[in-house]
């Protein structure tokens, strides 16, 4: 008990440091720069303490639950893998994938800032880009990304074949799409990974990394939130890019049938 | 208090709600495939617990005391029309939002960790802290330029894709000289760096200006902004890997 409470009191002071920036930030540009002051002083200073308090407790929690969960997984998921002993066979990492796959999809579909994205693409593109649709691309996306991610670690291929693969495509795609689109679409890349996912991910990554015979955590472990950000891109900008295809065929082939 | 017992319940459900669909493939795949004991599970259940009470009230806090305060500063600032002064707040808004980010805290470490297992930094614990620290710096300064750069490109209507494909090729360029050892490190920072803190107050920032500015679009010009925070810091931490 009480030492638990000490790693509270010194996990506690290391926020402290990390949260002050943007309290003082907050505040010195509402006094000095707008010199107008703070409506609510009670409700910043309440406020600031459960920000603390939070961030302190998630960080324990990080330490306690997230990351050892994500190293337990790629433990156990590599050990029913390995049956021949020092011979790496990708193909037998398929319950990885699956599971790397599961993992990005379901936290993606859930991901409430996703839904707002969704709605905004719905009324940019006029409909004929739908809210669940798009939410359904980027979870695919992302359980693609993920799954990839392991088989590049498992395999121990070079990282920067298949993100600057991938940006070639996306570079490609924002050509093809419709220029309303694009913002949102280089946007759904960044919000998909949520501060639950990030922790749990990074540690399957390293995890699988350190228990596969023949790869470096260092070298190999990171990566899979870059492939869990630039997929959904990608996603993104095909789903549009193919919705807005489908509506111009829809709308020749109606023209056709009133000249005929 | 009941108002405020009621609000928390809500945040608490929120968080579970991140948590439950990851707890629950994790279940799936422990009872039907792994069916092995999970090792510390009483351990793992507090700590989880402690992650939905940590989230619950970390987003309350930023709810009641610090949104509102950024989102009326950031009106403010573009209603304002001090260039200089504008783009001084973007910076510290990216900067400061950056360094309080979990995730990044999360990532950092770990990256520590391994690149001290790895003996490419120093073993010692204050060696890890510094890496830990000095990694995260270098993704907050990136994340504050972003950001200055994105509100620039509003204020000039400047079309997002040139900057973002500029941004790719010259990712590309850098991964050539960086050392190995960076690199995985750099690609994850840019998906790291955008979640819980900087999200919320950055889009507030982006929209609010595109609203404020006659003839743009916040549908628009308001967006593209975490595009950017996720682009520069694989772009500053693999110069910073060179530079090293």
């Amino acid at each position: 008990m009480l030492a638990s409470l000490e790693l509270f009191g010194e996990t506690l002071i290391y926020t402290l440091r990390d949260v002050s920036p943007i309290i003082v930030i907050l505040v010195v540009f509402q006094v000095a720069v707008l010199r107008r002051k703070p409506l609510n002083i009670g409700g910043i200073i309440t406020g600031s303490v459960m920000v603390l308090l939070g961030l302190a407790l998630f960080l324990i929690g990080l330490d306690q639950a997230l990351f050892p969960i994500g190293e337990t997984m790629a433990r156990q998921l590599t050990e029913e893998a390995q049956t021949l002993a020092g011979v790496v066979r990708w193909e037998d990492y398929w319950l990885v994938y699956l599971f790397a796959g599961a993992i990005g999809f379901a936290a993606t579909v859930a991901e409430p800032s996703l839904i707002a994205v969704g709605l905004k693409a719905e009324e940019v593109s006029g409909g004929a880009v739908r809210a669940w649709g798009l939410r359904i691309a980027v979870a695919v996306g992302v359980a693609a990304g993920v799954a990839l991610g392991c088989f590049r670690i498992v395999t121990g291929t070079p990282l920067p074949w298949y993100i600057v693969g991938a940006y070639v495509i996306v570079i490609v795609q924002t050509y093809l799409a419709s220029r309303t689109i694009v913002p949102l679409a280089y946007d759904s890349g960044g919000v998909t990974t949520s501060t639950v996912t990030v922790p749990v991910v990074a540690a399957l990554g390293l995890g699988l990394a350190a228990n596969v015979p023949g790869r470096s955590p260092l070298i190999d472990g990171f990566g899979l939130i870059a492939f869990a950000s630039v997929f959904p891109i990608m996603s993104v900008l095909g789903y549009a890019i193919s919705a807005d295809w489908l509506a111009r065929w829809r709308r020749r082939k109606e023209q056709r049938e009133v000249e005929q | 208090m009941l108002r405020f017992a009621l609000t928390m319940a809500k945040r608490i459900l929120g968080a579970v709600r991140d948590l439950l669909p990851i707890v629950a493939v994790i279940l799936l795949f422990q009872v039907v495939v792994i069916r092995q004991p999970f090792p510390d599970l009483v351990s793992v259940a507090v700590g989880l617990a402690c992650v939905v009470a940590g989230l619950a009230l970390f987003v309350q806090g930023l709810e009641s005391g610090l949104f509102p305060l950024g989102e009326a500063l950031a009106q403010g600032m573009a209603q304002k029309g001090s260039t200089a002064w504008l783009l001084a707040l973007a910076f510290s808004l990216g900067f400061g939002t950056t360094v309080a980010e979990p995730a990044l805290i999360a990532v950092a470490s770990e990256a520590a960790e391994v690149a001290a297992e790895a003996r490419f930094i120093g073993y010692s614990e204050a060696d890890q802290d510094r890496y830990a620290l000095e990694l995260r710096i270098v993704v907050a300064v990136a994340v504050g330029l972003a950001i200055v750069l994105g509100v620039l490109r509003i204020l000039k209507g400047w079309p997002i894709h040139r900057f973002i494909i500029g941004g790719y090729i010259l990712v590309m360029v850098m991964t050539v000289f960086a050392p190995e050892e960076i690199v995985g490190v750099a690609y994850d920072s840019g998906g790291v760096t955008t979640s819980t803190i900087t999200v919320p107050l950055i889009t507030a920032l982006g929209v609010g200006l595109a609203s404020a500015i006659r003839g743009r679009n916040p549908m628009l010009d308001g967006f593209g902004l975490i595009a950017f925070a996720s682009l520069t810091p694989m772009i500053c931490v693999l110069g910073y890997g060179m530079v090293s």
